[in-house]
């Protein structure tokens, strides 16, 4: 059971790592900044939500695991709208579509 | 691995520390000290303080960094006519050559501490029984030197009244910052009102948790104060105007009643903020119960800024 | 257990820092807010591995206050530039 739990911890933080790897590759190469602010919103989301998951068989009581999704859903809260506002402000200014 | 993330890290801090210094727009200066910032806030994590990483990452990342953006958008217009006053290279020479001075000399001060540094953990470990409280920062801070702490705290106060003696007459005890209207559908109003209430919960847990755990009253008003300026930066509340008497009266409250207990303790223990048998975890509750409230007013005042309207809305 | 999460938080810092290119870069103010985004979120991974590595317990409430935080200087920064131009929410300085 223990090993299942680390395998699993293995996987999901690789994986979360190669979307925070995918993320940083969108934000320096794409061509634009509405395209770059969607690459950031992926590692965001996904990079974070996935690392999370794979820490959550890695604590020892269940409100640790409470505090570890909060902690994902908060980064999500105002990832999400702050992104939102940044691409009004790119719109504002002209740069967008 | 840990040296290689260590050693990462202090390469990273270095090259944004540059950057920050470097930057030719003021924008740019500021994102760079904001993440620069985060960085520190792992570097204390490496070093196991705690309590200083929660201090470092609620101010630096996030109150800093609000009062530095704001500014440097607002001078955008000045930059121009600021960098044509640089002054001469060699002025900038002697400043650097100044500076790289000072760092070294600090750093062969810290090279040549002895093995192991002089330290007094051990003692405050070995008498912190007394004061029942199990995190040993929360010790110092409220029992052996609660003298620094109310110092501290009145040193706030003064600062807030410092910024507040910025203000133009027309404006004298009025709001401060500009009038913000809210937009009922918009996001930020959205967010004003969905992330303040978790924060609140997780501002008084913080604070509440300081008792045992890292953590405690600072950590926990700089949150709440964040919510607070959240919530005014919305336009779902308005900034009072800083005459207003609960207001001045909220914010000496923490310091008076931290001086009452210290008049108790001189009174019944024979020092000025001595505790008196017993009685250690309930004052120290006291004290930080009066200075929530004069904490997170001193820190979200001090972020809106100096009066700029008058009294009435 | 240990070693394999310091890894990997060494690993995502390292990912994170090379957008900072970006930050240096810019063109814009908004690609800079958006590195130091990138950077927030990318800190708290790291917080977190880091913190399950060691076994410190608070570190959770580090992640926590930054998780809070993080996107206050975006809203400062968004906030700041739409009261130089007509946007969503007005700003009137009144005498």
């Amino acid at each position: 059971m223990n090993l299942l739990l680390d395998l699993w911890t293995v996987v999901a933080v690789i994986t979360g790592a190669f979307f925070f790897f995918a993320g940083t590759v969108g934000l320096l190469r794409f061509p634009d900044s509405l395209t770059r602010l969607h690459a950031l919103s992926k590692a965001d989301n996904l990079g974070l939500g996935l690392v999370v998951l794979g820490l959550l068989p890695q604590m020892d009581s269940v409100s640790a695991g409470l505090k570890l999704v909060c902690i994902w859903l908060l980064v999500l809260l105002s990832g999400a709208t702050a992104s939102q506002w940044i691409a009004r402000t790119l719109r504002h200014s002209g740069s967008g579509p | 691995m840990i040296e290689v993330l260590n050693f990462g890290l202090a390469a990273l801090i270095l090259g944004l520390a540059v950057w920050a210094i470097v930057a030719r727009e003021a924008p740019a200066a500021v994102v760079g000290f904001i993440v620069y910032g985060l960085l520190l806030t792992l570097v204390w994590l490496q070093l196991r303080g705690i309590d200083v990483a929660l201090t470092e990452a609620a101010i630096g990342g996030g109150l800093t960094g609000v009062l530095l953006i704001s500014a440097a958008v607002r001078l955008r217009s000045t930059e121009s006519a600021f960098r044509a006053q640089r002054p001469a290279a060699s002025t900038r020479w002697l400043a650097a050559v100044l500076a790289a001075a000072v760092t070294g000399a600090l750093a062969i001060c810290v090279l040549a501490l002895p093995e192991p540094a002089p330290t007094l953990a051990p003692e405050v470990l070995a008498n912190m029984a007394v004061t029942e409280v199990e995190n040993p920062i929360t010790a110092v801070l409220l029992a052996f030197r609660a003298m620094d702490t109310l110092l501290e705290a009145i040193v706030l106060v003064f600062a807030l009244i410092g910024v507040w003696s910025l203000a133009p007459d027309l404006a004298w005890g009025g709001r401060p910052g500009p009038l913000q209207v809210a937009d009922p559908n918009g996001m930020l109003a959205y967010v004003a009102r969905v992330l303040p209430p978790i924060g609140i919960v997780a501002g008084i847990y913080i604070f509440w948790i300081g008792a045992d755990h890292p953590g405690g009253k600072f950590q926990g008003a700089t949150i709440l104060a964040a919510m607070w300026l959240l919530v005014m930066m919305a336009g779902l509340a308005d900034a009072p105007p800083v005459s207003r008497r609960w207001l001045r009266w909220l914010l000496v409250a923490g310091p008076l009643v931290f001086i009452a207990i210290g008049v108790v303790g001189a009174v019944t223990a024979n020092a000025f903020l001595a505790y008196p048998q017993g009685f250690a975890k309930p004052l120290i509750l006291a004290i930080e119960f009066a200075l929530m409230p004069t904490l997170t007013l001193v820190l979200g005042l001090m972020l809106l800024g100096a009066p700029r309207r008058g009294k009435s809305p | 257990m240990a070693e394999f999460l310091v890894g990997a938080a060494a690993f995502i810092l390292g990912m994170v820092a090379l957008g900072l290119v970006r930050v240096l870069r810019g063109p814009g103010d908004a690609d800079r807010i958006m590195a130091a985004q990138l950077f927030g979120t990318g800190g708290i991974a790291a917080v977190l591995l880091l913190g399950t590595a060691t076994g410190e317990r608070a570190t959770l409430d580090v992640a926590l206050t930054l998780a809070l935080l993080a996107a206050f200087a975006a809203f400062a920064f968004v906030k700041a530039k739409l009261a130089q131009t007509p946007g969503e929410s007005r700003t009137a300085d009144s005498p």
